[in-house]
């Protein structure tokens, strides 16, 4: 297990540099830059700005130096706001995210297993169908449909939640119920086809006609290989969740960081669009090893084959 | 084995029971809008639209940027809340002399910045000195070359002193500023936020003088003169001020504090106004018009704003080298049917490129609608050409639905009246700028709102070579005209220039104005003291909240 542990690790460094160096190259040629404006600025004001920010410097030696800072741990400053740092931009918007993320992970787990078991369990009657249902429609319905009306159904005429704004726990239940619904949607099917898979298994039958209870059955047996499925899809749909959410922080005006994932790109803020996809791809490798080692755990199928 | 099924339900259920028992635990936190606990708390719930780039006023180019200035700073000079014309601010008074080229202006002695320190006419000194100086990159820095020798200073080389800048303080609380030549909107220029003082002793604190970005605007750091202080700024969420104490005159402020809230998507800011998040909105979204006219008719407000809706012309190469092919372009826009029937908010049909009205000046409409000499011109330079129809012509924008309308509108309009076939390119927005700046276009989008209430902001775009100019057209009549106006002081006598100026646009139309812009926003009725500008500033000193419905 350490072993895989460190192995993992040991391969993370390669990647993370590979994903900075393609960002940093590809954010560098794309067109316009980010001083560009409507407003345009003199030309000896860009330079001045353009040199400030040491752009001013052969592009080689601009990427040797951004690494020497990475190594270091420094983001640098934000281009769009340069009395920000990335890193203390990123630390703000964070915990913002992780908790929006963490409660809609809550939810869909909460509906999404139940839901799904309960389908697989219960197949082709209307206990099937119905979650079913749901859950196509929940996978169709985009998020920016589905947000505005839970806005209008329980603020708008229940007056239940703020519409809007990330100050208090009332403001977390819309925009984590939105984000929770879609991926339930998801959890349900692909949990309802892994415990269908696993139901008709030998050794479930096997479990049945030793005379073993069906909450043993579910939890015990069944549970463990159904949901295996399920936990490879978790890892980086946790890392989605969690690294925020462009539409939901649109919607509900939450500051979280999906917009600067968008924004950044758009304004060429180069340390923040670096920034932001060095973090994203580094809770990736670590949930991802986290998935690996919840599977070991589930499976020894694949505890033996690592 | 169904009875073994079943019994399995019911612990699933209680996942259920959980779920749904902490989302009734969160419905305790239900509590009353901003709106309603605003008028006890005289706090002004503002939609600020987007999160300014900078709170440094050397820095800052953004509206928002500037709502949040104006609370935090005030220069020389304040703003009437109607009319905008100056009234005092940290000068009490001043004296013109030299034929509209030198002003003096006498300091309040009880002016103070908000953490005490008197302010005096060396502050502004200190900060007219650092936005000029050339290595802190001041995007608004040519704001100040009015003054004397401020171009040469900020174009680099000489030292302050050697080059002898037009500001001068006579003691503690007399500044004499002197102008390179007379310039009529002097005071109005004023209060562009490019002309606040900053504190030295924080500027310093933090390297500032010369260096960007650095952390002196944080709130805790920031130390103003205006009838605000910065106490809070989380990215993305909320910048809170509230009222300073030490401002010269604190007595007039109602408003105990303004939170502004950078909410971009405007459906969300929307839903924020009705739900009594906002006390105004930063804008409306065109296609909500109906609706909220409606169920908001005295909320919903369209204010005149002094912004002119364009496309650019490459004058640099065929077609639009010839000015037929531009005329023709122009004469065959209905810019009437364009506002009424396309974009449907209030904005009104652009005939010259200044709104008229701006400073009291109302040019002759230029651009005008006419089919038939359109398709004249057209055919002639055709013939000229021998050609039978035109290149293929690219309308480039930056990708919005708005700008797609009335690109298509317009699209339509050219295929109708001019049987010209064009095809539309919509770009991301940097890409755009890029693509614009390099020339690398045939017709072009393009927005101009205005710093000041004078029609210079407008014309002055124009001049041969300015950097906002972009279309390759030069004319030396349209520069002597603007020039004369730069430099004549009597208000008919610049008027005549402007107006040649337009003239000569109109008949060269190296660009196509297409409509003026409004405001248009959301306002609840317990904002008062609150007028249309056409600048769309509002100093927040004489805003208040009442309960008591619109008189």
């Amino acid at each position: 297990m350490s072993r895989l542990i460190f192995s993992r690790l040991l391969q993370a460094i390669p990647t993370l540099w590979v994903i900075a160096t393609l960002t940093f190259f590809m954010t560098r040629f794309a067109p316009g830059g980010p001083f560009d404006s409507e407003k345009a600025i003199p030309e000896e004001i860009k330079i001045k700005l353009e040199a400030h920010f040491g752009l001013d410097r052969p592009l080689f030696e601009q990427y040797i130096l951004y690494i020497q800072n990475l190594l270091r741990g420094d983001l640098g400053p934000s281009f769009k706001y340069p009395e920000w740092e990335v890193s203390e931009l990123i630390a703000t918007a964070f915990p913002v995210s992780l908790t929006l993320g963490v409660l809609s992970f809550i939810i869909a787990l909460l509906i999404g297993i139940p839901g799904g078991m309960i389908a697989a369990l219960r197949r082709n009657t209307w206990m099937d169908y119905l979650p079913m249902g749901l859950s196509m429609a929940g996978i169709c319905l985009p998020t920016f449909v589905l947000g505005p009306l839970l806005i209008f159904v329980f603020s708008t005429q229940l007056a239940l939640f703020p519409p809007l704004g990330w100050y208090g726990a009332s403001d977390w239940v819309l925009p984590s119920l939105t984000l929770g619904l879609f991926y339930a949607a998801y959890i349900a099917r692909l949990t309802r086809a892994g415990m269908l898979e696993t139901l008709q298994q030998d050794y479930i039958r096997t479990a049945r006609a030793k005379g073993a209870s069906s909450w043993r059955i579910l939890t015990k047996h069944a549970a463990r290989g159904g949901l295996l499925p399920v936990v490879t899809f978790l890892g980086p749909a946790f890392a989605g969740l969690i690294s925020g959410s462009f539409v939901i922080e649109s919607i509900f005006f939450i500051p979280g960081l999906g917009k600067f994932f968008v924004t950044a790109a758009f304004n060429r803020d180069y340390t923040m669009v670096l920034g932001t996809v060095l973090f994203y791809a580094i809770l990736i490798i670590c949930l991802n090893l986290v998935v690996d080692l919840i599977q070991a755990l589930l499976d020894p199928k694949a505890r033996q084959a690592k | 084995m169904e009875a073994n099924k079943q019994s399995a339900l019911p612990a699933i259920s209680i996942f259920w029971i959980i779920l749904f028992g902490w989302t009734w635990l969160a419905l305790g936190c239900s509590k009353p809008s901003n709106v309603e606990t605003a008028i006890d708390e005289q706090v002004l719930h503002f939609g600020l639209g987007a999160e300014p780039q900078h709170l440094d006023p050397h820095l800052a180019t953004s509206v928002a940027a500037h709502n949040i200035l104006s609370a935090l700073l005030e220069g020389l000079v304040s703003e009437d809340p109607k009319t905008l014309k100056p009234l005092p601010g940290v000068a009490q008074k001043w004296e013109i002399s030299d034929q509209g080229r030198q002003y003096k202006f006498s300091l309040r002695k009880n002016a103070r910045w908000s953490n005490g320190d008197p302010l005096t006419a060396h502050d502004f000194i200190y900060s007219f000195r650092r936005i000029l100086n050339p290595n802190l990159g001041a995007p608004y820095a040519s704001m100040l070359y009015a003054l004397k020798n401020a171009e040469s200073f900020h174009q680099g080389g000489k030292s302050w002193q050697e080059a002898g800048v037009g500001v001068v303080a006579l003691d503690e609380h007399t500044l004499v500023l002197t102008l390179k030549n007379p310039i009529p909107y002097f005071l109005e220029l004023l209060n562009h936020y490019a002309w606040f003082p900053v504190h030295q002793p924080t500027i310093e604190s933090f390297g500032a003088y010369e260096k960007i970005g650095t952390a002196w605007t944080k709130p805790g750091h920031f130390v103003g003169n205006g009838p605000f202080s910065l106490t809070s700024h989380q990215i993305n969420s909320v910048i809170e001020v509230t009222k300073n104490q030490s401002y010269w005159d604190a007595e007039t402020v109602r408003l105990q504090g303004i939170r502004f809230y950078p909410i971009e998507a405007v459906y969300t800011e929307e839903r924020a106004y009705r739900s009594g998040f906002l006390h105004l909105t930063q804008s409306v979204s065109a296609d909500r018009i109906d609706f909220l006219k409606e169920k908001y008719p005295d909320e919903l407000h369209f204010e005149p704003y002094l912004g002119t809706y364009f496309y650019r012309f490459n004058v640099r190469a065929a077609p639009f080298d010839d000015v037929r092919v531009r005329q023709a372009f122009s004469l065959s826009i209905d810019r009437q049917r364009l506002v009424d029937k396309v974009l449907r908010g209030g904005q009104s049909p652009a005939t010259t490129f200044t709104p008229p009205g701006t400073g009291g000046f109302f040019p002759a409409p230029g651009f005008a609608y006419d089919r038939a000499k359109a398709r004249e011109l057209l055919d002639s330079y055709l013939r000229e050409k021998g050609l039978d129809s035109l290149p293929q012509i690219e309308l480039t924008y930056n990708t919005s639905e708005g700008h797609k309308k009335v690109a298509e509108a317009l699209h339509a309009m050219w295929k109708e009246n001019l049987g010209v076939e064009i095809r539309l390119l919509n770009m991301e927005w940097k890409v755009f700028l890029s693509t614009i700046s390099g020339g690398d276009f045939s017709l072009a989008r393009a927005g101009w709102i205005g710093d000041y209430v004078d029609p210079h902001t407008f014309l002055q775009m124009w001049r041969s070579g300015d950097g906002l100019n972009m279309t390759g057209w030069e004319n030396q009549s349209y520069d002597q005209a603007l020039r004369l106006a730069e430099t004549s002081t009597g208000t008919a006598k610049r008027w005549e220039s402007f107006q040649r100026c337009e003239t000569i646009l109109a008949e060269e139309a190296p660009i196509l104005p297409l409509y003026f812009y409004v405001h248009l926003t959301l306002r609840h009725p317990s904002v008062r003291g609150w007028s249309p500008t056409l600048l769309d500033h509002h100093p927040y000193k004489y805003v208040y909240l009442a309960k008591e419905a619109h008189p």
